[in-house]
C-alpha cells in the first residue's frame, strides 16, 4: 500500500497557480525529491503536505488516512510528520539535548526513555558531546545535524526536508548528502526532499519528482532520469544536454547527414518532427572517420575548453547543423578549426517532447 | 607613501616641522571631543562620588553624609518602597505589554493599527500628565470614576484612590508598558515562522507552541522591556512626587528631592542617590549576564510567510483586553485632562456653560511666566537636540573609524548615561558645577548641558547606526582627489546621513521637552520650563490651566512626531531602545 498520496494537489493564489495540479505517490520508507528551479511550486508542495498550507484542491492521503482535501485539513501539530527547515529552525532558547527532546516529550515518553533516546540518536548524527550547547555555540552544519536529530528522535510517519543544505558552504553540503542517505538508509523513514540542486537529488533519492511551472515534469530513479528525460525540460535541467531535430517518415528519422530506425529511438513518433536529447558525453569524437554504417557527422571544432576531468568542446557539423556540445577524456586533444568526426550511440539518444 | 612624502620634504626643514606637516589637523578636534565628554559625564559623576564622601564645610573625606543619609528609618523606608514601586510597574507593565504585543506581531486581532497607535499615544504622555490625569480620574472622592460609582451604587465614598501605592504603580505602568511593548513587538516581528512550524509539525499545538517556543524565544525582550520600566519608575519623580506626597510615602527621587530644600545637602543627596546608580548598572550587567550563552539571535528563514495565529472568537476577547489598557493609558486621562483643559472649574462636569477657552488665553497671553516656560522648553530641547547630534555624530566617526587608539572609551562615555538616572545625574551637575568658579547654577547652559548628557546615548545610537551604514570608501574617495577629512563629512557624510540625524534630532528633542526629573533640581527662577511649570501648577491646585498647558506641550509633541513620522518613516521611534 502506498504511504503518502497527492491527487490532483493545486494551490492557486488569485488568479496564480503555484502548484497546478499534482499527483504524487510514496511507498513506504521511501526517499522522493521535489526537483525544479525557485518558483516551481515543490517549497508549496511541500508544505502542503506538512499542512501548513491548505490546498485549493485535490487531496493528501496518508496511510489511506485523507489529510488534506478542500473540505478539510488536518493542522500539522497532528499529522505525526516532522520536518527539516531551510533556517534549522533549532530553538535558540533551548539546549541541543533540550531541542532534540522537544517532539518525544509531547508525546509524554517517561523521562527515562527520552533521555535515552536522545543520547543515542545525538550519537547517530555526532552530536553527543555537544548536547548541552546552546545553538548559538554551534556552526552551521553543527545546527543542521540537531535539526535533523529532532526530526528524526520522533520516528515519524514521514520526514519532509525544504532545501535543507542550501545554507551550507559546499564543502559541508557534500558531506550533508551522503550523511542523509545514511540517516535513511539507516532509519527508512518515508522521506519528501526538495531541493534544486539536482546532484544532492541524484545523492539521496531513490526516485526524484522534476517539478517546473506548478507541475511535476517527470518521476524517476536518477538513473532513468538522467539518461531518458521525456521532457526538454528534464533533459535540461538534470545535467547537460544536446538537443537534435529529426524529421520522422514512419520507419526512419531522419538527421540531415544520417538516419536512424524509428524503434531504436523508443517513443520516437510516426511522423512529423522529432527533438532528440543527446548528452555530450555519448558521443565520441574521433580523427578517423568510424567503420559499419555507425550514425556520424563530420564536424569542425569551433571552441574548446579544458576543464580537467575533460575536454569541452563545441563542434560544427559541416551540414550546417546546430552546434553541437561533446566531451572527450583529457588525452584526446583537437584544435580550433580542425576536421574530425563526431559518431552517435542511438542506445543513448532519447526523444523528448 | 612615506618615501614620496621624504623626497617632498627639503632637508632644509626640521623632523618637527615634517611631522606636524603628516598629522592630520582633525586630531585637535578629536582631543576637544575627549575634553568635552570628560566635562559632560566623567566630571560630574566624579564630582558626585566624591561629594558623597566629602564634608560640606571643609572638603574633608568622610562617611558622615552616609550615616546621615541613611542613619534614619524613613529614609530607608523610602528606598524600600522604591523597590516595591519599580517591580510593581515592571511586573504590571510586563502583564499589559506582552498580551498586545502577542495580539499585534501574532494574530488575527482586529483594529491592529488603532491600538498600535494608542500605544505610541501612551508612549508620547508624559508620565506627570498621565498622573495629573489619574488624579483627577480617581481623586479619593472628587474623581470621576469614584463620583460614577457613586452615582450608580449610591455608596458614601469612593471605590478609588489614587493616593497610594497602588495607584502610584498603576498610574506609572500605564505610561510604560509601551517600553515592553516595543522591544517584545520588534522581536516577535523577527521570529521566523519556521520555528513555530518546527514545533507544530513536532505534535504542539498553537498554545503549547506560543508557550514553549514563541515566548521564551522573545523572553529576552520581554526581560528587557521589564527592566527598562523598573528603571524609568525608581527614577523618575513627577509622577511620584504628585501621588506618592499627599499620600504620604516617600520613594528615593522624592526623598533626593527634599534634600534640596533648604538647607540644601547635596552632599548627602549624592550619597543617597547611590543605591539608584548601582541598581541600574547592576541591572544592566543582570540582564546582559543572565541571557548570556542562549544566542537569541533568530535566524530567519527565507520562504515561510509569516503566518498569524487565528484566535477565533477569542480575538474579540483580546480587542477587549487591548482597549482596556488603552482607556487606562490613554482614552481616560486624556478625556478628563481635556475636559479640564477646556473648563471654567473641572468638577463642574460635562456641559457646555462649563466650556472656556480662558485657560489657553491665560497661558499664552496673561501669564508671562508661563510664556517663558513655553520659549524656554523649546529653545533650549532644539539646542539640546543640535548638540548631542553634532557631539554624537564628531564620536561615532572617530569610533568607528578607529582614528584614535582608545575609541572604545569614547563609545563607552558616550553611552554611560544611559545607565545615569536622570535625578542622579542632574544632582552631579549640581556638585560639579553649581559652586564656583563655574557657578552655572541657575543658568540656561547647566540644563541644556545636562540635557545634552542626559540624551547623548540616544543620539550616539542613531549616529553610530548611521555610520555604520556608509562604507568607508565613499569618504576614501573624496580624499584621494585631495579633499580632507572634514570637507568629506561636510560634503558626503553629512549628507548621506541626513536622514539619520533628522531622525536622531527627534528623538532627542521629544523627551527633552518634557524631560522634568533633572530640570527640578536645576532650573532657576529665569529658566524654567513647561515640565516644571506644570508641577509647580499642580502644587497650586490649579488643574484648569496645568491641563491646557499639558495640552500645549503635547499637541507641539504630536505635531513634531507627526513630521518625524512623515519624513523619516515610521520605525523612527522604535530606534529608540
Amino acid at each position: 500500500m502506498s504511504k503518502l498520496v497527492l491527487r490532483g494537489i493545486e494551490k492557486r493564489y488569485g488568479e496564480v497557480a503555484a502548484v497546478a495540479g499534482i499527483d504524487l505517490e510514496l511507498r513506504e520508507g521511501e526517499f522522493v525529491s521535489l526537483l525544479g528551479p525557485s518558483g516551481c511550486g515543490k517549497t508549496t508542495t511541500l508544505r502542503m503536505i506538512a499542512g501548513f498550507i491548505e490546498p485549493s484542491a485535490g487531496t493528501i492521503e496518508m496511510n489511506g488516512q485523507m489529510l488534506s482535501s478542500p473540505s478539510g485539513v488536518l493542522p500539522p501539530e497532528k499529522r505525526q510528520m516532522s520536518m527539516i527547515f531551510q533556517s534549522y529552525a533549532v530553538w535558540p532558547n533551548m539546549t541541543v539535548e533540550q531541542n532534540v527532546a522537544f517532539g518525544l516529550e509531547l508525546r509524554k515518553l517517561p523521562r527515562e526513555e527520552v533521555r535515552r533516546r536522545v543520547g543515542e540518536i545525538l550519537e547517530v548524527v555526532h552530536m553527543g558531546h555537544l548536547a548541552a550547547r546552546y545553538p548559538a555555540e554551534l556552526s552551521g552544519g553543527q545546527q543542521q545535524r540537531v535539526a535533523l536529530a529532532r526530526a528524526i528522535v520522533i520516528q515519524p510517519q514521514v520526514l519532509l526536508l525544504d532545501e535543507p543544505l542550501s545554507n551550507l558552504d559546499a564543502n559541508l553540503r557534500e558531506e550533508m548528502r551522503f550523511e542523509i542517505r545514511r540517516l535513511h538508509d539507516e532509519f527508512r523513514i518515508t522521506t519528501v526532499y526538495v531541493t534544486h540542486d539536482q546532484a544532492e537529488a541524484m545523492v539521496t533519492s531513490d526516485r526524484i519528482a522534476v517539478m517546473n511551472q506548478g507541475r511535476i515534469e517527470q518521476v524517476a530513479d536518477p538513473h532513468t532520469l538522467y539518461n531518458r528525460p521525456k521532457t526538454r525540460f528534464v533533459a535540461g535541467f538534470i545535467g547537460r544536454t544536446n538537443f537534435i531535430e529529426g524529421d520522422s517518415n514512419g520507419d526512419r528519422i531522419e538527421f540531415g547527414s544520417f538516419a536512424l530506425p524509428r524503434d531504436v529511438l523508443d517513443g520516437a513518433p510516426a511522423s512529423g518532427k522529432v527533438t532528440v536529447s543527446v548528452r555530450p558525453q555519448s558521443m565520441r569524437l574521433s580523427r578517423a572517420q568510424p567503420g559499419n554504417g555507425q550514425p556520424q557527422v563530420a564536424v569542425t571544432i569551433a571552441e574548446r575548453a579544458y576543464l580537467g576531468e575533460f575536454w569541452d568542446y563545441v563542434v560544427a557539423p559541416s551540414n550546417g547543423a546546430m552546434k553541437l556540445r561533446v566531451t572527450t577524456p583529457p588525452l584526446e586533444i583537437y584544435q580550433v578549426g580542425e576536421s574530425a568526426w563526431l559518431a552517435f550511440d542511438p542506445k543513448q539518444m532519447t526523444p523528448i517532447t | 607613501m612615506t618615501a614620496a612624502l621624504d623626497n617632498l620634504a627639503t632637508p632644509a626643514e626640521g623632523a618637527l616641522a615634517r611631522r606636524f606637516r603628516l598629522a592630520d589637523p582633525s586630531m585637535i578636534l578629536w582631543l576637544v571631543m575627549i575634553a568635552i565628554l570628560v566635562f559632560l559625564i566623567l566630571s560630574p559623576m566624579v564630582r558626585l562620588v566624591v561629594s558623597s564622601f566629602q564634608e560640606p564645610e571643609t572638603g574633608r573625606l568622610t562617611l558622615s553624609n552616609y550615616v546621615e543619609a541613611y542613619g534614619r528609618a524613613r529614609h530607608l523606608q523610602a528606598l524600600w518602597n522604591t523597590l516595591v514601586f519599580g517591580a510593581g510597574v515592571a511586573v504590571l507593565a510586563v502583564i499589559f505589554g506582552v498580551p498586545l504585543a502577542w495580539a499585534i506581531s501574532r494574530t488575527d486581532m482586529p483594529a491592529k493599527g488603532f491600538i498600535r497607535l494608542m500605544v505610541f499615544g501612551a508612549f508620547i504622555i508624559p508620565p506627570y500628565l498621565g498622573a495629573i490625569g489619574w488624579i483627577l480620574l480617581a481623586g479619593p472622592n472628587a474623581g470621576w470614576l469614584n463620583r460614577v460609582w457613586m452615582g450608580l451604587t449610591g455608596a458614601e465614598s469612593g471605590l478609588f484612590n489614587v493616593y497610594s501605592m497602588s495607584g502610584l504603580i498603576v498610574v506609572v505602568a500605564v505610561t510604560s508598558f509601551p517600553y515592553v511593548f516595543v522591544f517584545t513587538a520588534a522581536a516577535l516581528d523577527l521570529v521566523s515562522s519556521e520555528m513555530e512550524d518546527a514545533a507544530n509539525i513536532l505534535g504542539a499545538g498553537t498554545m503549547r507552541t506560543t508557550f514553549r517556543v514563541t515566548l521564551p524565544l522573545v523572553l529576552p525582550a520581554i526581560v528587557g522591556g521589564l527592566i527598562i520600566s523598573f528603571l524609568e519608575a525608581i527614577a523618575l519623580f513627577g509622577a511620584p512626587a504628585l501621588i506618592a506626597l499627599p499620600a504620604r510615602f516617600q520613594v528615593v527621587s522624592t526623598q533626593l528631592w527634599q534634600f534640596f530644600e533648604y538647607p540644601v545637602r547635596v552632599e548627602q543627596a549624592a550619597a543617597y542617590a547611590m543605591p539608584l546608580l548601582l541598581i541600574t548598572i547592576f541591572m544592566f550587567w543582570l540582564q546582559r549576564s543572565v541571557l548570556g550563552r542562549r544566542g537569541y539571535t533568530t535566524v530567519s528563514g527565507k520562504g515561510g510567510e509569516r503566518r498569524i495565529t487565528k484566535l477565533g472568537p477569542w480575538r474579540w476577547v483580546m480587542l477587549g483586553y487591548a482597549l482596556f489598557v488603552c482607556a487606562l493609558a490613554v482614552f481616560l486621562p486624556m478625556l478628563v485632562l481635556t475636559q479640564a483643559a477646556f473648563a471654567k472649574a473641572w468638577g463642574r462636569g460635562f456641559s457646555l456653560d462649563n466650556l472656556s477657552l480662558q485657560n489657553f488665553h491665560y497661558i499664552l497671553f496673561e501669564q508671562t511666566q508661563a510664556q517663558n516656560a513655553i520659549v524656554n522648553t523649546f529653545v533650549y530641547s532644539g539646542i539640546t537636540a543640535f548638540a548631542a547630534i553634532a557631539l554624537s555624530l564628531a564620536i561615532a566617526y572617530v569610533v568607528t573609524r578607529k582614528l584614535v587608539p582608545w575609541s572604545n572609551v569614547l563609545a563607552f562615555l558616550c553611552m554611560a548615561p544611559f545607565v545615569i538616572p536622570g535625578i542622579v545625574l542632574a544632582i552631579g551637575f549640581y556638585a560639579a558645577y553649581a559652586p564656583p568658579p563655574l557657578a552655572l547654577y541657575g543658568t540656561a547652559t547647566i540644563l541644556i548641558l545636562a540635557y545634552t548628557t542626559r540624551f547623548l546615548p540616544i543620539a550616539y545610537t542613531s549616529s553610530a547606526a548611521g555610520m555604520r551604514s556608509i562604507n568607508p570608501e565613499m569618504e576614501e574617495a573624496v580624499r584621494i582627489l585631495g579633499g580632507g577629512r572634514l570637507l568629506a563629512i561636510r560634503k558626503v557624510l553629512a549628507p548621506l546621513l541626513k536622514r539619520n540625524l533628522a531622525g536622531a534630532w527627534i528623538l532627542v528633542f521629544i523627551p527633552a521637552t518634557r524631560e522634568l526629573s533633572s530640570a527640578i533640581f536645576l532650573v532657576g527662577p529665569n529658566t524654567r520650563v513647561i515640565s516644571v511649570m506644570l508641577f509647580d501648577l499642580s502644587e497650586e491646585g490649579n488643574f484648569e490651566v496645568l491641563s491646557a498647558l499639558g495640552m500645549i506641550l503635547l499637541v507641539a509633541t504630536l505635531i513634531i512626531a507627526a513630521v518625524g513620522f512623515k519624513a523619516i518613516g515610521r520605525d523612527f521611534m522604535v530606534r529608540q531602545s
